[in-house]
């Protein structure tokens, strides 16, 4: 299979603090790839420095033959990164539609000018945006909801709305942040069925951070493990149960 | 889609409605003269708080130095009619394109600057462009620029406030602003979902301050003279006041702010050691009991009277003006 993403040495350095450090990974199209560890491993920050929100002190990203260091948060999710956060960051004022079709904004055509004076392609292009956030919504089952403000969502559907929402910009690589954080084990269960399907649907390759193990034992196919900012341990969810260093970095180490 | 159409139709014909209307009452002079400078003043603010909104309140951009885009504006345009000679269009558009050129070049650097920081940057500089004007001699320094014509009217203000109505309310309804109020909820989010956050929140600021331009121009064009004491920090507190009283984030809470201030103002005029006790008890009383704004971000619709949550004024109360 092709290689997607390759994260080559990279560091990231706050001051005196080595946040992330000699992290290598490399993702293949089609891939599911967990990435767990324990709390301040520096998982929040590795995602961070995929999407442009840090440029890497060391080291180097390349998604699809492109580079990604030093490019920003937008020119990286226009060719084909997406993401959700740890903390649910959506435009919690605005519409659940638009929440949705300001994700679309990147392939709309028209100008200002045919905006302003509601010509040419505004028309059909607005309604064809509008029709395809919906479609959207219905996948999420979320489109009876698409006139109420995003914040007064009950917390499992605004976390899939922010997945809608990254599916918006039309991704290749699905990056989710804690999906399961918050939710009870039928949720999380039906959190899992749905990863597994947006996967195929949308032709997908994820990448996600989880500390519910069920959730990463059971959808990941490989699984990186940071700790202190290194990865510890790459390898199946079979490898990774069984690694000691794993053991130890979550359970601590063995009294002799 | 065609909805949109007809309804921006049907609020067209209601502006017409009552262009008509005060336009009679002017003609046979049921309105003084008086309460006529009032009415263009209120439309004059109208256009400053939709301005000032759509960086403020879309945008989420928090800027008080709109005094100073509109103290450009009116000067270039006095410029253009009085030195140069030239048609009062070209002048309205001079002085638009000069204050948005302006903003567009102190937006650059400014807009990297978030919360507090902005606003005392955007107050500093409206306070540097009133300074610089007050030292240039050709536009009368001190003493103000003076024997300009008065040009404006009540059709030439009550069209342009339309005008620029209209397309603050297109803008929103697009793309770009969309990508606008995205940056106003959560800037790292905007940028997640492919939003080039700067290029956005500079055109709202140019737009934004353009149109503080056109409104300075149709002032200086009302009252004969441009004077640098009318563009102090007070007027731009005046039409942040308009817009928050009205609700962050609402066109119609824009208009309603500054016709209800303005006309205070002018009300409370006969009693001038009455008028700020008013004035300021009015903002206390509004602030303790709806923190968010007369509208808060929701703009003025049909659903609106359903819920009952507020009475009073027509859809043309937004039209009016």
């Amino acid at each position: 299979m092709a290689e997607l993403l390759k994260v080559d040495n990279v560091s990231m350095i706050f001051g005196g603090l080595r946040a992330v450090s000699n992290f290598s990974m490399h993702i293949d199209q089609g891939e599911l790839i967990g990435l767990i560890g324990p709390n301040g491993a520096g998982k929040t920050t590795a995602f961070n420095m995929l999407t442009g929100v840090y440029n890497p002190s060391e080291g180097e990203i390349t998604f699809d033959g492109k580079r990604i260091n030093g490019k920003k948060p937008y020119q990286v999710t226009a060719i084909g990164i997406a993401r959700t956060f740890q903390n649910i960051r959506l435009f919690s004022e605005l519409s659940v539609l638009d929440n949705v079709k300001i994700a679309f904004n990147m392939h709309v055509k028209y100008t200002l000018a045919e905006a302003e004076l509601r010509i040419g392609r505004y028309y059909n292009e607005e309604k064809e945006i509008t029709e395809k956030a919906i479609e959207l919504l219905k996948i999420f089952k979320l489109d009876g909801l698409k006139d109420e403000e995003a914040k007064n969502l009950p917390y499992g559907e605004q976390r899939r709305l922010e997945i809608a929402r990254a599916l918006a910009t039309g991704p290749k690589l699905l990056l989710l942040d804690e999906p399961a954080a918050g939710m009870n084990p039928q949720e999380t269960h039906e959190l899992m069925e749905m990863i597994r399907w947006i996967r195929k649907e949308f032709n997908l390759t994820i990448l996600l951070i989880e500390h519910d193990m069920s959730l990463v034992m059971g959808v990941c196919e490989r699984i990186y493990v940071l700790e202190y900012g290194c990865c510890i341990a790459n390898g199946t969810p079979d490898q990774i149960k069984h690694n000691k260093r794993v053991i130890e970095a979550y359970l601590g180490e063995e009294v002799s | 889609m065609n909805n949109l159409k007809k309804q921006d139709l049907k609020i067209l014909c209601v502006c017409g409605v009552i262009f008509a209307i005060f336009q009679v009452l002017l003609y046979f002079e049921f309105i003084d003269p008086y309460w006529e400078a009032n009415i263009i003043l209120i439309l004059i603010n109208i256009i400053l708080s939709v301005s000032l909104n759509l960086i403020n309140g879309y945008t989420g951009q928090f800027s008080i130095g709109h005094a100073g885009f509109m103290a450009v504006g009116a000067y270039v345009g006095a410029i253009m009619t009085v030195k140069l000679e030239l048609p009062f269009v070209v002048s309205l558009l001079a002085g638009t394109v000069s204050a948005g050129f302006l903003g567009f070049l102190i937006g650059i650097p400014t807009l990297r600057l978030n919360g507090d920081y902005l606003a005392i940057a955007t107050l500093g500089l409206g306070e540097i462009i009133r300074i610089c004007i007050l030292n240039i001699e050709y536009v009368g320094g001190a003493s103000g620029f003076m024997g300009i014509p008065r040009i404006t009217n009540f059709p030439w203000a009550f069209w342009i406030a339309i005008f620029i109505i209209f397309f603050i309310k297109n803008f929103k309804n697009s793309s770009a602003g969309r990508a606008c109020l995205a940056i106003r909820e959560n800037e790292i989010a905007a940028e997640t979902m492919g939003i080039d956050t700067t290029k956005y929140k500079i055109l709202a600021f140019t737009i934004g301050a353009g149109f503080a331009g056109t409104a300075g121009c149709l002032f200086s064009h009302y009252y004969y003279i441009a004077h640098p004491a009318s563009f102090t920090f007070m007027r731009s507190f005046d039409i942040l006041t308009m817009v928050v009283l009205g609700g962050l984030g609402s066109m119609s809470g824009a208009i309603t702010g500054a016709i209800v201030l303005t006309g205070i103002s002018a009300v409370l005029a006969d009693y001038p050691e009455w008028r700020m006790v008013i004035y300021s008890v009015t903002l206390i009383v509004l602030m303790l009991n709806r923190p968010q704004g007369i509208f808060g971000s929701k703009e003025l619709s049909r659903k609106m009277f359903k819920f009952g949550k507020l009475g009073g004024k027509i859809h043309g109360g937004t039209a009016e003006s």
